[in-house]
Parts: C-alpha cells; sequence; structure tokens
C-alpha cells in the first residue's frame, strides 16, 4: 500500500463504533426484549443456552436488517437531521462495507438460528429481514403513506420467532403478540413525525404527515389507538395472560388513548407554542406502552411458574 | 511520508481487528456450546452421511 492510498483512507476508516451502530442498537434492543418474552412464554420449555444463543442470533438478525437498511436508504438518510449523522451518510462506512456487513450478518444469523433452534424459525427470521429490506425499505418507504403501517410488520415479528424459536411454529398468542406491535407502530412513529417537523418531506418520504397533513395523522393517531385496545385486551385474556396482564392492560391503554385524545384535540398552532410538548410525551409513553405489556407477560409467566399467574 | 507514531487510523483499525477476533472467539464459544447442549439432550447428531457413519448409527448393523 502507497503512503498516498494510506492517507487516503483514513477520513473513511470505519472503527468497531461504527459497524457496531450500523446494527441500530435501540431497535435491537426492542427486538431482544420482544423476541425473549416470545420466547419464555411460550409452553414449551428451551434449555436456557439454546434460548440465549437464539436470542443472540434474532439480535444480530433484527441488525442485519438495519445495516441493509442504512445501505440502501444512505440517500435520504443524509438529507434528515434525525439520521445525517449515521455511519453511512456521514462517510465513515462506505456503501458497500455497509451491504457486505448486512449480507453477511443475516446468512449467519438465520443459518445460526435454524440450527441452534429449528428451520421454522431460521426461515421466519429470514422472510423478517427480507420483509424489512426489501418490502419496506426498498418496496413501500418511498412510495406510500402506508410505509410504516405495512412495514411495521417486520417490527412486529420478533415475538413471533421467539416463540417458533420454543414451539416450532405459529399460535393465536404469538399471532396477538405480532397484533400489539403491529398496530402500536403507527401512532408511535406518526407521533414522531409530528415533532420531527420538516425532515421527512425534505428527504421525500411520503410519511402521513406530508401526504395527508398533520390533522389528518392526529385522528389516524387516534385511530389506531382505538385498534390497540380490543388487540392488548385479548392477549390479556388468553393463554399466555392472566389478571396482571389485564390490570397493565387497562392502565397502559387508558394512558395511551388520553394522550391520543389530547393530540387529537389540539391544532398545530398549539402544538407550535408549546413545542410539541404532547407529541413528544405521547412518543415517549408509546415505548413505556410496549414495554409495559410485554414486561407483564414476562411477569405473568414468573407467577404461573410459582403457581399464581394466569387465568387457570 | 512515513507513519512513525501511531496514528487515529491505526487506533480504529486495531480496535476493528480486535472487535472481529472478539466476535469470532464468541462464535466458536458458542457452537462448542451447541455441541455439548445438543448431545447432552440426546439430539440425533449427522456428522454426515457416509457409509460407515449410517453403519454406526444402527448399531454397527450393515
Amino acid at each position: 500500500m502507497s503512503d498516498t492510498s494510506f492517507s487516503a483512507a483514513a477520513p473513511g476508516e470505519a472503527g468497531l463504533r461504527d459497524f457496531l451502530a450500523l446494527l441500530k442498537p435501540r431497535v435491537m434492543s426492542l427486538v431482544v426484549f420482544t423476541a425473549f418474552v416470545g420466547l419464555v412464554v411460550a409452553p414449551v420449555p428451551v434449555h436456557p443456552f439454546v434460548a440465549a444463543v437464539a436470542i443472540l442470533f434474532i439480535a444480530l438478525g433484527g441488525g442485519a436488517a438495519g445495516a441493509l437498511n442504512m445501505w440502501y436508504d444512505a440517500d435520504i438518510d443524509r438529507l434528515m437531521r434525525r439520521t445525517e449523522r449515521r455511519p453511512v451518510p456521514a462517510g465513515r462506512v462506505s456503501e458497500g462495507e455497509a451491504l457486505g456487513f448486512g449480507l453477511a450478518l443475516a446468512g449467519i444469523s438465520c443459518v445460526m438460528l435454524a440450527l441452534a433452534a429449528n428451520v421454522f424459525a431460521g426461515l421466519f427470521l429470514a422472510f423478517t429481514i427480507f420483509f424489512y429490506v426489501v418490502v419496506y425499505t426498498v418496496w413501500l418507504k418511498r412510495r406510500t403513506p402506508q410505509n410504516i403501517v405495512i412495514g411495521g410488520a417486520a417490527g412486529a415479528f420478533p415475538p413471533m420467532i421467539g416463540w417458533a424459536v420454543a414451539t416450532g411454529g405459529i399460535s393465536a398468542e404469538s399471532l396477538l403478540m405480532f397484533a400489539l406491535i403491529f398496530l402500536w407502530t403507527p401512532p408511535h412513529f406518526w407521533s414522531l413525525a409530528l415533532f420531527m417537523r420538516d425532515d421527512y418531506s425534505r428527504a421525500g418520504v411520503p410519511m402521513l404527515t406530508v401526504t395527508h397533513g398533520r390533522p389528518a395523522t392526529r385522528g389516524w393517531i387516534l385511530a389506531y389507538t382505538l385498534a390497540l385496545i380490543p388487540a392488548s385486551l385479548a392477549l390479556a385474556f388468553s393463554t399466555v395472560g392472566g389478571p396482571l396482564c389485564l390490570a397493565a392492560a387497562v392502565v397502559l391503554d387508558a394512558l395511551f388513548l388520553r394522550g391520543a385524545l389530547r393530540l387529537w384535540r389540539r391544532d398545530e398552532a398549539v402544538a407550535e407554542a408549546d413545542g410539541f410538548a404532547a407529541e413528544k410525551r405521547l412518543f415517549r409513553f408509546s415505548l413505556l406502552w410496549l414495554f409495559g405489556h410485554f414486561a407483564a407477560l414476562l411477569a405473568e409467566r414468573a407467577l404461573h411458574l410459582t403457581g399464581w399467574g394466569g387465568w387457570a | 511520508m512515513t507513519l512513525a507514531h501511531v496514528h487515529d487510523l491505526h487506533r480504529r483499525r486495531l480496535g476493528r481487528n480486535l472487535g472481529l477476533g472478539a466476535a469470532l472467539l464468541l462464535f466458536v464459544a458458542l457452537v462448542f456450546g451447541l455441541t455439548l447442549v445438543k448431545v447432552g439432550q440426546g439430539d440425533r447428531m449427522h456428522a454426515n452421511d457416509a457409509p460407515g457413519a449410517a453403519r454406526a448409527a444402527s448399531g454397527g448393523q450393515p
């Protein structure tokens, strides 16, 4: 290697942190937690080491999808304040490196999950990565305001994969866990879109706030919040739920509904005057809502093991 | 130009290489651990489908 090429390579030389950032650690934490809950509440016990390995590779698969998303979206990530410091738009990782990293991790994670748990779980992880990268990122994100509604399915699959690790299949309970995240995604992201202002319009991403306006978005947040309530109550009444889950669902749903109603009643002048305080509050609360539901499932399972939880 | 001193570039490469090394070691440990667990649980392990292996799996019967 000549001195010239050595110096020229320096600014783009990615460090370990840059590759870790490609995995979208925040999203990964949600994937890990929900997949873990899906695995633990399943009726078939899994050896703790196999469970830990399975969760690790589900997380890695989620990270691979994140890296491939950053590879494809580098052009629009450069235009948005929220994403401009990501490794690819910032120039620390090249697009080719992100693509290779994502593809390699996707292959390793799916094959290893199939070997560690079962082939169905491995294929389900592969389908989830495909759905997030091809269906959401490539196909929907830049074309339709339904992007996060349909694309949200990718983020809703991890508890089903966790369940599949234990049982080798799909059941009503795992579908209800899917429904919970699937219906939660639109109000979560649309409340973010309300206070990210012109980020999405600058990048040409047809978020609902851009295509249908902000008042309509407020109405849709309320509509999806109303749809969330029966899904969360149904999960609480399922075999993986119980009195604790039901109590958590009632309290969390009431608070979410109150926040969504407050957003629906506000107009843009009021929202701008207080710096989108209610929108930011609902966005933060939506994270707590999801965590609370899955934590309640986990607690119910723990109680069940001591002979207390569940409906039976 | 010679790079006699430790440049930021070297630090970043070292960090990346150490990270890759740790990931590979972890991977080896995971595969080893999985093997122990699966063999311990009595899962059927097929190393290959060679005639000798098949005969061994069937208790030495031809």
